[in-house]
């Protein structure tokens, strides 16, 4: 008799009929649900991407999965990050991922890292797997996934995603290019829209995250032709899927022919921003307007412009009375229309654009310049409780 | 002189105002040379020229490669969502 209920074939009997329908195709069989069950994974980020990612991961047994991220479940998840629930609301994603995925598969081990994925701990977390799932949100921690799967020679399931564009590809330096064979340099701060400001349509992180869950699956199989070498470019409004084939950079700084990288840096430097919301931290009290003080200026009637950064479609939510608005994106070309001698207030959502705004307007030689922390979102919450929270 | 079609894809498309562009470019233009021409067409491509995805005729196109006539060549943006 084997001990517990395993059998010499190495699942066990609940496990034959939990996978039966894995066994059936000759691909995967007994042998490859068996390498399933021995491989491990770790998927950084579990929001929209990680979520589909870490529940087929879960539901096909893969035996051991690691998740990182450092965020609590919020309300303005659930729109796409179906792992998570309205009961783990304010619950660290990461816990309440494990829970959904024990749920799913009682007989997998989850590894829950509840910290930001960083230079710091990277390469200790991610050298116990056999291939990372990059589901992050921001340019530096796509470049450090990148890099530390370079070092420890992973691959890695590379999947990004933005209003109703997608991009996924499997890079694998050993075999195929890297993620900096392809951006060889981080765009400029700021000029590419995070989801938190532009949006995403719910359901593409799904179309993507599964993805990303198929080319795992078939890598940790050793399966059919994989995405290794090749980029696909996913627009869902126009549903069309596009494939650009891919080439190691011979220049790459970290896998071309004379590489100058050899150790993990400082992501946020590289890419000139932090990976997460701007921080006013660092900024001079100067270029700061709380929404109180916002609230007083208004009520005492003082000269000055109010401008709103948000887009168009945003006003149908919130807006302040008396904002003129300038998208952030037509800013530059309309910078005419300001007053350099007139102080002007920004704001946006939440902080983020006007933020930009500010560096946009004081570098074009506008100094009387403000912007509004927290953005129109501080405001609903501080001083009028009548516009909602988005 | 030979001709090529442009096409944009994503936030590429609102920066320029088009989907797809036909071009007379000079017989020896490079990849490099052409992100020029569309930089001074397109002010607002600056910035992001250099991080976006060049494919050419379906390949991925660096700064160097040389343009065949009629070749169809497809700008994507970065993008960093999750």
């Amino acid at each position: 008799m084997q001990g517990g209920n395993e059998l010499d074939t190495g699942l066990t009997r609940e496990e034959f009929l939990r996978y039966s329908r894995h066994l059936l195709i000759p691909e995967v069989g007994l042998e490859g649900q068996k390498k399933l069950k021995n491989s491990s994974a770790l998927i950084v980020g579990t929001g929209g991407l990680g979520s589909p990612v870490a529940l087929y991961l879960a539901a096909a047994g893969v035996g051991k999965i690691g998740i990182v991220d450092f965020d609590v479940v919020d309300q303005s998840n659930l729109q796409r990050q179906v792992i998570h629930g309205s009961t783990t609301i304010g619950v660290s994603k990461v816990y309440s991922a494990r829970g959904r995925m024990l749920d799913l598969n009682p007989d997998i081990q989850v590894n829950t890292y509840n910290e930001p994925f960083s230079s710091e701990n990277a390469l200790r977390i991610a050298k116990n797997y056999d291939i990372i799932i990059d589901g992050t949100d921001n340019f530096p921690a796509r470049y450090l996934t990148n890099d530390v799967c370079v070092f420890l020679g992973l691959p890695n399931v590379y999947g990004s995603v933005f209003r109703f564009d997608g991009q996924v590809s499997v890079f694998y330096a050993k075999e195929g290019p890297c993620y900096r064979c392809l951006f060889p340099e981080p765009p400029p701060p700021g000029l590419i829209p995070t989801c938190a400001d532009g949006g995403v349509l719910g359901i593409l992180p799904g179309t993507i995250g599964t993805i990303q869950a198929t080319e795992t699956i078939k890598m940790l199989l050793g399966i059919g032709s994989t995405l290794v070498g090749r980029l696909l470019l996913y627009n869902a409004l126009d549903m069309t899927f596009d494939y650009v084939r891919l080439k190691k950079n011979p220049a790459c700084r970290i896998c071309g022919a004379n590489p100058d990288i050899s150790e993990l840096i400082d992501y946020d430097e590289f890419c000139g921003a932090p990976g997460h919301a701007l921080s006013d931290e660092n900024l001079e009290e100067m270029w700061l307007i709380s929404p109180h003080e916002l609230f007083k200026k208004l009520s005492a009637n003082e000269d000055f412009l109010l401008l709103d950064v948000r887009e168009p479609h945003e006003l149908e939510i919130s807006s302040i009375k008396g904002a003129k608005q300038i998208p952030l994106g037509q800013l530059a070309s309309r910078i005419n229309e300001l007053d350099k001698n007139q102080e002007i207030v920004l704001f946006c959502k939440t902080g983020n654009r006007s933020r930009r705004a500010l560096e946009l307007l004081t570098s074009m030689g506008l100094n009387k310049v403000k912007h509004l922390q927290g953005g129109i979102n501080a405001w609903a919450l501080n001083i009028d409780p009548s516009i909602p929270v988005y | 002189m030979k001709q090529v079609t442009i096409l944009f894809f994503a936030t590429l498309r609102d920066m320029t105002g088009e989907r797809r562009i036909m071009k007379m470019i000079p017989d020896d233009m490079l990849i490099a040379g052409l992100k020029d021409v569309l930089i001074e067409e397109f002010p607002r491509l600056k910035d992001i020229i250099n991080s976006v995805i060049v494919s050419m005729n379906h390949e991925f196109a660096f700064n160097d490669a040389p343009i065949p006539s009629d070749a169809e060549i497809a700008l994507f943006p970065p993008v960093s969502g999750g």
